[in-house]
């Protein structure tokens, strides 16, 4: 249950696009471009009914693919300009392209994004196939549990992304968050609006009186290092997410870091999860808490920059841990979320914890209850030595032969 | 009708230095439209190219104007993105001057894989000039084959061989179908003739809405031939009505050079080594077939003139 805990704020009841289209309302960006997608439509058609009631001052540009749409939201920003996109699943893989443009050129770039699966077989369920794609190509990545996260996220990434300098998403769950009516708390639109500041780029198109070439051809000489800096940059992100967390507590009360530690402290076992499905491993927590099972999560917000070393030292006490990708790398070797933390907790020297790797919930399949506890079981045997770990990724609830 | 004496105190924005080949149409038509803009400020953005890559090595430029490139297939789309931006921050008072965009495109970029992005950003009627740098076939990569690439010509993808005689279809009319956009000026100039295309450019610039000028770009490397031919080249696309200079204005057509003695195409194709297997006895056929290609198109756009016209 959501409680007020800033006192102006206000209690609503609102899907997930619903907040995130509030959130732009109250950021009231100076350029959106954005293209129709399956989950995410509503964010841009509220939006545009905004701009039709004059209720924002933002410019709203209806493109004709989201190819354009986010070129023309790189070209805004580097004229000077606040510029918001909005997609899902099909339209950020023809993104793909201007995902690394975006991050290269260092423009800080917004988009409102609604994690579904991709094609083929077409589907319009979440799963986190879309981002976790996109996930090297220089973009803040921030992903929410519910609607409250989604629009406390949105509110953040533009200080984050500005001050990184770098482009940034919110990410939440298609359908079960962007469809789901919850109970919301907004902040008056003056607050939020002082806390995103105004836009002030050190260089820009459209100031004429200082012109400068953008985008310029960058050979052997130059480009080693101008990509160093962006992943130098996106190192650098760290602190920026937690200065402007810890501004965001003091402002409005709530509390984030790159991810919530829930019953972590003493755990002996432990889920690894991104995104919505971390609210019913809470549920499954408390329950085995109460039979006094160790149990413990970590729920990952920001995936990238991936919080490395932080990571490793909360997860050095747990005896066996699951990460739970809701994407799959099919590389042959294993999904994005369990190799970060793998290598994260390796390269910190801590290779005590028996790590497993679990797929689930792709293109929207259901993983709640039972199956939740099943992995708990499973991780209890591993670190009670009953069991060895699978070396392999194990599915859930599939069907296979 | 632009004046010579006017424009030669206008600032020269774009600079020698670029690494543009010798006889290159692209320089030329990048310097004349910056100089037909006179002192209005511009923000120019570019398609990935011969143009982009050649007048933006790092650390250097060529531009002093404003420039910005992305990708290759998305130069209108980015142009339009920066017009919405110069709305929004100009109603808000953070941009005081009044600034024109300009996107140059090469035939590659705007024939084929720009088209889309070309097409929506003139359905949404930005303020926006889009100059179509022609030079028919991918310069850039190594002259292969695009939608602006005519009948007969030779391109390293449609190369002519012993079975087939280079590209064996037609050329794209990507003039006509910016025209049937129903925007306010769209134009077609050619390389070899200033004042044909930067009157051009100044008119497009003049108008509320998008615009669209689709220039002929001789290429010496593509093309075949001396670098010092280029502007007798284009001059020959358009005596001979291969390329005609017209202009649509609000729907109503003008043809701006009507060649006085109309010439047989083979005075244009005989000096490019791309048409040079036309030559050949047995590929007289296909020679016939440009030709009356040509005619019907320079008749139609002559009845679409004198129609447009009298309407």
């Amino acid at each position: 249950m959501i409680k007020t805990v800033y006192s102006k704020g206000n209690l609503v009841a609102k899907t997930g696009n619903e907040i995130i289209a509030e959130a732009l309302r109250q950021i009231e960006p100076d350029v959106m471009a954005a293209y129709p997608i399956t989950p995410a439509t509503e964010i841009v058609q509220i939006f545009s009914q905004f701009v039709a009631d004059g209720i924002v001052k933002s410019e709203y540009v209806a493109v004709e693919s989201e190819h354009s749409a986010i070129s023309a939201t790189i070209a805004a920003s580097a004229a000077g300009a606040r510029a918001i996109t909005s997609t899902s699943s099909q339209g950020l893989c023809l993104m793909w392209e201007m995902l690394y443009i975006a991050s290269g050129l260092r423009l800080p770039i917004i988009l409102a994004e609604v994690n579904r699966a991709i094609s083929a077989p077409i589907n319009i369920n979440a799963d986190h196939s879309d981002t976790m794609g996109a996930r090297d190509s220089g973009w803040i990545q921030i992903y929410s549990e519910n609607s409250q996260e989604a629009y406390d996220n949105m509110i953040q990434i533009i200080r984050i992304a500005e001050e990184a300098k770098l482009p940034a998403l919110v990410a939440m769950d298609g359908f079960i968050t962007s469809h789901c009516m919850e109970v919301v708390e907004i902040y008056p639109d003056a607050d939020v609006k002082a806390f995103v500041g105004e836009y002030k780029p050190e260089r820009y198109l459209l100031d004429v009186r200082r012109p400068y070439t953008l985008g310029s051809i960058d050979l052997q000489d130059y480009y080693f290092e101008h990509r160093y800096q962006l992943a130098q940059a996106m190192r650098d992100a760290r602190d920026i997410v937690l200065d402007v967390a810890e501004e965001f507590k003091k402002t409005f009360g709530r509390e984030y870091s790159f991810y919530e530690k829930y019953m972590l402290d003493d755990a002996e076992v432990a889920i690894v999860i991104i995104g919505s499905t971390a609210g019913n491993v809470k549920a499954v927590v408390k329950e085995l808490r109460e039979k006094g099972i160790k149990a413990g999560l970590l729920k990952i917000r920001v995936y990238r920059p991936f919080p490395t070393e932080q990571i490793a030292k909360d997860l050095a006490h747990v005896k066996a841990i699951a990460v739970m990708d809701r994407s799959d790398s099919c590389s042959g070797a294993f999904p994005p979320v369990y190799s970060d933390v793998v290598a994260s907790l390796y390269s910190s020297g801590i290779l005590n914890p028996k790590i497993l790797s679990y797929v689930y919930g792709i293109g929207g399949r259901e993983f709640c209850g039972e199956q939740i506890v099943n992995v708990y079981e499973t991780l209890g045997k591993v670190a009670s030595g009953l069991e060895k770990p699978s070396n392999r990724i194990e599915y859930i609830n599939i069907r296979i032969e | 009708m632009a004046n010579l004496k006017e424009l030669s105190k206008n600032p020269v924005r774009v600079t020698s230095g670029h690494r543009l080949c010798a006889g290159c149409g692209a320089g030329i038509v990048a310097r004349q439209t910056l100089i037909a803009a006179g002192s209005t400020p511009v923000v120019v953005t570019n398609a990935t190219g011969c143009l982009e890559v050649s007048t933006t090595v790092f650390p250097y430029s060529a531009w002093k104007s404003p420039y910005f490139h992305s990708a290759f297939e998305n130069a209108a789309a980015t142009c339009s993105g920066i017009e919405a931006a110069y709305r929004s921050l100009k109603v808000q008072g953070k941009v005081k001057e009044d600034i024109r965009f300009i996107t140059f495109g090469g035939d590659g970029g705007t024939y084929d894989i720009g088209l889309q992005s070309l097409s929506g950003a003139m359905e949404r009627g930005h303020r926006m000039l889009y100059i179509c740098y022609n030079n028919e076939a991918y310069m850039n990569t190594g002259i292969q084959r695009s939608g602006a690439t005519p009948k007969g010509a030779h391109t390293t993808t449609a190369p002519a061989g012993k079975k087939h005689q280079g590209k064996s279809q037609n050329k794209k009319d990507l003039t006509q179908i910016m025209i049937a956009h129903d925007i306010p000026y769209v134009a077609q100039s050619y390389v070899g003739n200033w004042n044909d295309f930067m009157t051009k450019v100044q008119k497009a610039l003049s108008v509320e809405g998008p615009s669209f000028i689709n220039i002929l770009t001789p290429c010496r490397l593509g093309w075949g031939y001396k670098p010092e031919c280029t502007m007798e080249i284009a001059r020959l696309a358009v005596e001979t009505c291969v390329w005609p200079s017209y202009e649509v204005e609000n729907g109503v057509y003008k043809v701006n050079v009507e060649p006085k003695v109309k010439k047989p195409v083979t005075e244009f194709l005989k000096l490019q080594t791309r048409f040079k297997h036309l030559f050949k006895p047995e590929n007289t056929y296909i020679l016939e077939e440009i030709q009356k290609s040509v005619d019907d198109k320079w008749t139609f756009l002559q009845r679409r003139a004198r129609s447009t016209c009298e309407a």
